[in-house]
């Protein structure tokens, strides 16, 4: 465990010792920011029309409805398809351009330890920026009154499918000594992930099943409903899993073992 | 120590390292020399448990390392080609790093990293960013970092490459006041730098061993007799009659001659000092004595001579490199 957390020290530092936690972290509010704004000025607006019409029997706008569960969906795709490969791109890349992969590799320490390692530090950079989207959802608290309950969901879903994007990002970061390459790959990968339940609209059969039960989104919606599903919890954990299993490999593979 | 036998790699089809095996005492500052490419890299990385064999293996404080990596990795102080520095850390941070996941205890942390700071004249520099230090500070913080364990083995990985003769001198310094406390591999296609350093040579060519040995044994074995330059004044003929009749004397040949004085090369019997002899010889017959010296082969005309031919020729490879000679006798 200690040399699980030094190296996850070490990263942690490496991100804020450069410009990519700031930017990281700048890049997420500001969007983060517009979609809470956008959404949030939607809800006043059509909230405010509607009971200028009366209400006429609609059911009421929820806060949770229109600003949260969006917010969450939206800040999604931004951490998908842009944050995550330039968080993951350095973990394994930078090492193995600058050299330090030997400083790590001939050290006293397992090739799961250090894989822990990298993978902790990056969750928890990515863990701050889950916070910033609790700091803007909590001024909801401050003007309105949203049910708190479901956000505990909405977290916990927030935070399983940035991990899972963080592992196999790391996997593909192992590939290469360029960073670039590292951060295009991974998004075009999260990309096709993302887009993969696509497949239902068009083929219903077990293949359209199959694409979209892989898909990242498609475990997300019950999240940001929230509601917390036990299926969709093991299949975030499983992509955790299965990231970290092929870093391993692919660690295992630099050695010349396969 | 280090023992390593029969080790064999191989990248798809290329064979990086062919059946390799040496031994390295306690203690002992073993140099492994050879052009580039020829293996050292991968042999030295093999042992350090950053890349894995296809074959042989390689034991070190009695441990496998394809069996027991994490013992063997605690035992060994590491530096590669390139120092495996991190550039935005400071020099302080970076050895309080190395020295955690090497296993130091937190409460020595700070003494240890006092002592290599010391050692490898790095401490004036504790507090700057590794990035923006000379490459020769990059070297040694390299080296500190090695050193963080105190460790058993020390393996570099050409220590000196890339300084200035300054700085090359003081690390040779450096590495051979480590001889005793620790035993040292270090590789090289620099040749003084294995005299000055090691007490004993493996030389590899194209992934094999061609030849191990004390650097001065290297030159005797190979060469089978001993030169004395002589340079003096008189008819040449006469010297060269002269010297040859000095008993210890197989053949003099003339070097070079410009107007009236002459250098030979007097090849004498091995181990056999007529530097005195040749002198008289010179002397009283009442010619002029210039310079009188042993020219021995130089360690570059062995490694050459090991390196550029006679493996190619129909030379079975060597079977059991540490006791072989596998050398042509010197041609002239």
């Amino acid at each position: 465990m200690r040399n699980i957390l030094a190296i996850a020290g070490k990263e942690l530092r490496a991100y804020f010792h450069s410009p990519i936690a700031y930017l990281v972290m700048a890049v997420y509010s500001v969007l983060c920011g517009f979609f809470f704004y956008s959404f949030t000025a939607t809800y006043v607006v059509q909230s405010l029309r509607m009971q200028a019409m009366g209400g006429m029997g609609a059911p009421p706008m929820t806060l949770n409805d229109y600003v949260i569960r969006p917010l969450f969906e939206g800040v999604l795709s931004v951490v998908l398809l842009l944050l995550i490969p330039l968080i993951t791109m350095r973990l394994y890349a930078e090492e193995k351009r600058s050299g330090t992969i030997e400083l790590l590799l001939t050290s006293p320490l397992t090739d799961l330890e250090i894989i822990l390692g990298k993978f902790l530090g990056a969750l928890l950079l990515y863990a701050a920026m889950v916070v910033i989207t609790f700091g803007y959802v909590s001024t909801l608290f401050i003007y309105g009154n949203p049910d708190a309950k479901p956000l505990l969901a909405q977290a916990l879903g927030l935070f399983l499918f940035g991990s899972a994007l963080l592992a196999l990002g790391m996997w593909i970061s192992t590939f290469t000594k360029n960073q670039i390459i590292a951060a295009v790959v991974s998004f075009a990968v999260f990309l096709l992930f993302y887009v993969f339940d696509w497949v239902t609209a068009y083929s219903s059969g077990t293949l359209g099943k199959v694409f979209s039960y892989l898909a990242f989104t498609t475990h997300f919606d019950t999240f940001a409903k929230g509601v917390i599903d036990l299926r969709d919890l093991v299949y975030y954990l499983s992509v955790i899993v299965l990231g970290i299993f092929l870093t391993a490999r692919s660690v295992e593979a630099l050695k010349g073992r396969v | 120590m280090i023992e390593v036998e029969n080790l064999t790699k191989r990248y798809g089809p290329t064979l990086a390292v062919s059946n390799i095996s040496f031994n390295v005492q306690e203690g002992e500052i073993l140099g492994f020399l050879g052009p580039n490419g020829a293996g050292k890299t991968t042999t030295m990385r093999i042992i350090t448990g950053f890349l894995s064999a296809s074959s042989g293996r390689v034991r070190v404080s009695g441990f496998d390392v394809a069996e027991q990596p994490l013992e063997v990795k605690k035992r060994i102080g590491y530096l590669p080609e390139n120092p495996p520095v991190y550039p935005d850390m400071t020099v302080n941070e970076y050895l309080a790093f190395v020295g955690r996941i090497k296993g130091v205890p937190r409460s020595d942390l700070k003494k240890r990293i006092g002592e290599v700071s010391e050692k490898c004249a790095v401490a004036n520099v504790a507090n700057r960013q590794i990035g923006k230090l000379s490459k020769g500070y990059r070297q040694r913080v390299g080296l500190a970092q090695a050193l963080m364990v105190n460790p058993d083995v020390l393996i570099l990985d050409e220590p000196t490459a890339g300084l200035d003769p300054k700085q090359i001198i003081e690390t040779r310094e450096l590495i051979k006041g480590l001889a005793g406390h620790h035993t040292v591999i270090l590789s090289t296609h620099i040749l003084p730098e294995v005299s000055r350093t090691c007490q004993r040579v493996v030389v590899i060519n194209q992934g094999k061993v061609v030849a191990v040995g004390a650097p001065d044994e290297l030159t005797a074995r190979l060469q089978g007799y001993g030169t004395v330059l002589v340079s003096a004044e008189g008819p040449a003929p006469e010297i060269i009659g002269k010297l040859q009749s000095v008993p210890g004397v197989n053949l003099v040949e003339p070097r070079e001659a410009a107007e009236s004085r002459v250098t030979l090369e007097v090849h004498v019997e091995k181990e056999r000092d007529v530097r005195a002899e040749l002198a008289r010889a010179v002397v009283e017959s009442g010619w002029k004595l210039f310079e009188l010296k042993t020219s021995g082969m130089s360690l570059e005309d062995i490694f050459l001579k090991l390196t550029t031919h006679d493996l190619s020729e129909g030379k079975p490879a060597p079977e059991n490199p540490p006791v072989q000679q596998d050398a042509a006798p010197a041609e002239n």
